[in-house]
């Protein structure tokens, strides 16, 4: 196997990493109708690092069937619930009890329901129906995504994008969205030893085989060898909204963004 | 099939008959000399100087494309299966989460019998309910359990014998590896890394399970090395010890690699080298009396364990016959010692390392900690961990699985140790490419790999003890926690997060044959021959899957 796309890649990682990093602090603001304090979910963060993350993982995702940061949870569904399962335990799950103070849990509780993100409640969140409508009409969000159904498939799905991602993070995807793009959603182009030449984008890829959506929706599973070119663009498709839209606007359209948090 | 029963049934009388009386069917020479007997897999390397090398060599590169599927054992219980197989005149014995033992049919995976230990509920472990596999001797299993017990088994019929308490399960106290049978003691170490422990290796008779000798891998008031701690650091310290050692019977020294001091991430807590963290200690099997020691990484603030397994080989070394330990470190260094003396001879970088930017002709790190908020390369999980290597005689390469481009960012901070509970001192996060985005987990996170290789890559590394350099490399997608097994016809079997197992030419690194296994590969493979027929076992998922020669001959 040859990793001549490798290098470039991991040094586009670490530009990448800074940008986004700084993109986040630089969009924090207040926001008082929270229901926790910045305060809780930095006292919940520590805890999360203490008495959680070694199981659930840094990203709150490394037990089956549960992800913390995206707020998929076995059972609980109320934040009493998790207070609950933290307090007893699920020792058929090999969970044990772990024993907090109520100002450690209101600040774990705090912590998982800002998908980890510190400065995620200090996002600008808008109104949802005005966010909804920039979708279909200025933004043309919807020609290249889809939600429920409705829309092409070649852009990532975003029915469930408000329970995938925080504020801060659509945030950025709507105003950086070549930095703030997960690798996974990189454009690909390749073109097979037989000649034929596929674009589309990635859903799962390993050591001798790739799967994608192709351009036109096709689900398309290649073997490495089969490959005479394999690239791997770093530019989004998507267009940055930082000069089109309103500051209120990107707060709407997160705002209906966030909404969205699938059927199930 | 009522003429077949009858038939069996007398041979079955005959057979009891005629090997009585009964002897112990694994004395300490038998473990002493296993390299002689490659059809069985005797302890956790296969062998006491843990290379993991089989002479068995009925699978060669030119057949190794009709191994076939003889039988798999479905793990019955969820999580990553890391245990490793011992394999006794055609019975294995194997271990699943999170105390269970089993003793199959190497054959078919029949089963004969499966003993349950429950661990107490006040069991608390780092990163997951695993255990490694048991040690025999004699006619008698031995197991360590996640609440710090060491349990005795009777291997015929899987009845427990003795239970003695290692460590105390109120303190966090566990042991997830698999022990270590010299002469006639079983050695164990004990895990607790993240939870304030003080680290020790303890040997117990193997008739009654009575404590022989304990040797703190934290060395108390008045003893050499106390001073490279301050206050009273050095009672909750951590240093555990949670993989299998190795022993060199003509030395009459086992060894034994050393886990992080605690606080993990906070050394300003804990000023001072902090022996014998990070190190390799070499003990006298009788007594537990230290040797030598050699640390790798004083003062760790990246939790680099030295938990690897210590790899024993007589080679020439500057032209001379020579008795060295080879160790591929989570600090990102390969290192070839002395192991009669402990003596550094070389040490180099296997992977990207910013933490150090050297070592000294003693073989100490130069350390260069990185800005706040900076990534430190190797990552947390380290340029490898605590996955077998193998080491082939025949090739004098040394084989292990890398964790390349992968780095994360340390946050410090002030730990209060409370007995029992996670002693962390911060906490870590792995570089991703942008806010949110997914990245490399303790373990592999689903079937869909959306993380990437940008957030780093697994290679199979084939490492040049004489210089130091990496001859032949195998790059995967996604990184690997596969251990390693070389045979005597030069095949190299090894596997990968992404369920792909893989048979390379140990010489040339080729890919020779693969399967996927549709699930992640966290432990060695292991091989051993019934009845004339050669099996590579390896556990994949859920699954523990055995391969043999689709025609082979008896």
């Amino acid at each position: 196997m040859t990793h001549s796309y490798r290098q470039a890649r991991c040094a586009l990682l670490v530009v990448l990493f800074a940008v986004a990093a700084g993109a986040g602090q630089a969009h924090a603001q207040g926001m008082q109708d929270h229901q926790y304090t910045s305060q809780d979910i930095e006292a919940g963060s520590r805890v999360y690092s203490a008495q959680c993350a070694l199981c659930h993982g840094v990203n709150g995702d490394t037990v089956n069937g549960v992800d913390l940061r995206r707020g998929r949870f076995r059972r609980s569904i109320t934040d009493e619930d998790i207070a609950g399962v933290v307090a007893t335990g699920l020792p058929a799950a090999g969970m044990p009890a772990i024993a907090l103070r109520p100002a450690e849990v209101t600040g774990l509780i705090a912590f998982i329901r800002a998908g980890f993100d510190p400065s995620g409640v200090a996002v600008k969140v808008g109104n949802i129906a005005r966010g909804r409508a920039l979708y279909a009409g200025k933004g043309m969000c919807a020609s290249c995504h889809r939600i429920d159904g409705a829309g092409p498939r070649i852009a990532p799905d975003l029915s469930e994008v408000g329970a995938a991602r925080t504020p801060a993070t659509l945030q950025g995807s709507l105003l950086e969205p070549s930095a703030t793009m997960w690798p996974i959603n990189r454009p690909v182009h390749i073109v097979t030893k037989d000649g034929r030449e596929i674009r589309g984008r990635r859903l799962n890829e390993d050591t001798y085989s790739v799967q994608l959506i192709d351009e036109n929706e096709r689900l398309v599973s290649l073997s490495k060898a089969d490959l005479r070119t394999f690239e791997i663009g770093t530019a989004s498709p998507m267009p940055s909204v930082a000069k089109t839209f309103t500051p209120d606007e990107v707060a709407d359209m997160v705002a209906y963004l966030l909404s969205l948090k699938g059927t199930r | 099939m009522t003429r077949n029963g009858v038939i069996r049934a007398g041979l079955l009388v005959s057979a009891l008959v005629a090997s009585y009386p009964i002897v112990a069917q694994v004395p300490s020479d038998r473990i002493r000399s296993a390299a002689a007997e490659p059809q069985n897999w005797l302890t956790y390397n296969g062998t006491y100087n843990s290379q993991r090398f089989s002479t068995l060599a009925q699978i060669t590169p030119a057949n190794v494309a009709d191994l076939e599927m003889k039988w798999v054992v479905q793990n019955q219980v969820f999580g990553a299966w890391q245990s490793n197989p011992l394999v006794v005149d055609g019975v294995m014995y194997l271990t699943q989460r999170p105390n269970d033992v089993m003793a199959v049919d190497a054959r078919t995976g029949a089963m004969f019998w499966l003993y349950r230990y429950t661990p107490s509920d006040k069991a608390r472990v780092c990163c997951g309910a695993n255990n490694r596999g048991v040690a025999i001797l004699g006619d008698t299993l031995f197991m360590g359990t996640l609440d710090a017990r060491l349990i005795a088994i009777d291997a015929k019929n899987g009845r427990p014998l003795w239970n003695v308490e290692v460590g105390d399960v109120n303190r966090a106290y566990s042991i997830t590896m698999a022990p270590l049978v010299v002469k006639d003691k079983v050695l164990v170490g004990v895990g607790g890394g993240e939870f304030g422990i003080r680290g020790y290796v303890a040997a117990y008779d193997a008739k009654t399970g009575r404590e022989a000798w304990r040797f703190y891998t934290i060395p108390g008031p008045g003893e050499p090395g106390h001073n490279t701690w301050s206050g009273d650091d050095w009672e909750h310290g951590g240093a555990p010890v949670w993989v299998t050692g190795s022993y060199d019977p003509d030395l009459n020294l086992t060894y034994w690699g050393v886990g992080n001091p605690g606080p993990d991430w906070n050394p300003d807590q804990r000023p001072g080298d902090n022996l014998y963290s990070d190190s390799v200690v070499a003990l006298d099997a009788d007594t537990g009396r230290l040797k030598w020691h050699f640390q790798f990484t004083p003062n760790d603030a990246y939790d680099y364990d030295a938990v690897q397994v210590p790899v024993l080989v007589d080679m020439n070394w500057r032209g001379a016959p020579a008795k060295l330990m080879l160790w591929a470190n989570r600090n990102g260094y390969a290192y070839v010692l002395d192991r009669v003396t402990g003596r550094f001879l070389s040490g180099t970088p296997f992977v990207k390392v910013n933490w150090s930017s050297g070592l000294d002709e003693k073989g100490r790190p130069n350390q260069t900690p990185q800005p706040e908020g900076q990534p430190t390369f190797p990552g947390n999980q380290g340029g490898t961990n605590w996955y077998p290597p193998s080491f082939s005689p025949r090739t004098g390469l040394f084989y292990f699985a890398a964790w390349e481009n992968y780095g994360t960012v340390y946050r410090k901070e002030e730990s209060v140790y409370e007995p029992g509970r996670n002693f962390l001192g911060g906490g870590f996060t792995v570089v991703a490419p942008g806010v949110g985005a997914p990245t490399i987990g303790i373990g592999r996170r689903g079937p869909i790999n959306n993380w990437t290789d940008e957030v780093g890559h697994g290679s199979t590394l084939a490492w040049d003890p004489q210089t130091g350099e990496v001859k032949w490399k195998y790059e995967q997608f996604d990184v690997s926690d596969s251990g390693m097994l070389t045979t005597a016809s030069d095949l190299l079997f090894t596997g990968g997060r992404e369920g792909h197992f893989h048979a390379l030419d140990a010489r040339t690194g080729a890919l020779l044959w693969r399967t996927s296994l549709g699930g992640q590969i966290v432990m060695a493979p292991i091989t051993y021959q019934v009845e004339g027929r050669q099996y590579v076992s390896v556990i994949a998922g859920n699954s523990l899957v055995t391969f043999g020669l689709r025609n082979a001959r008896r």
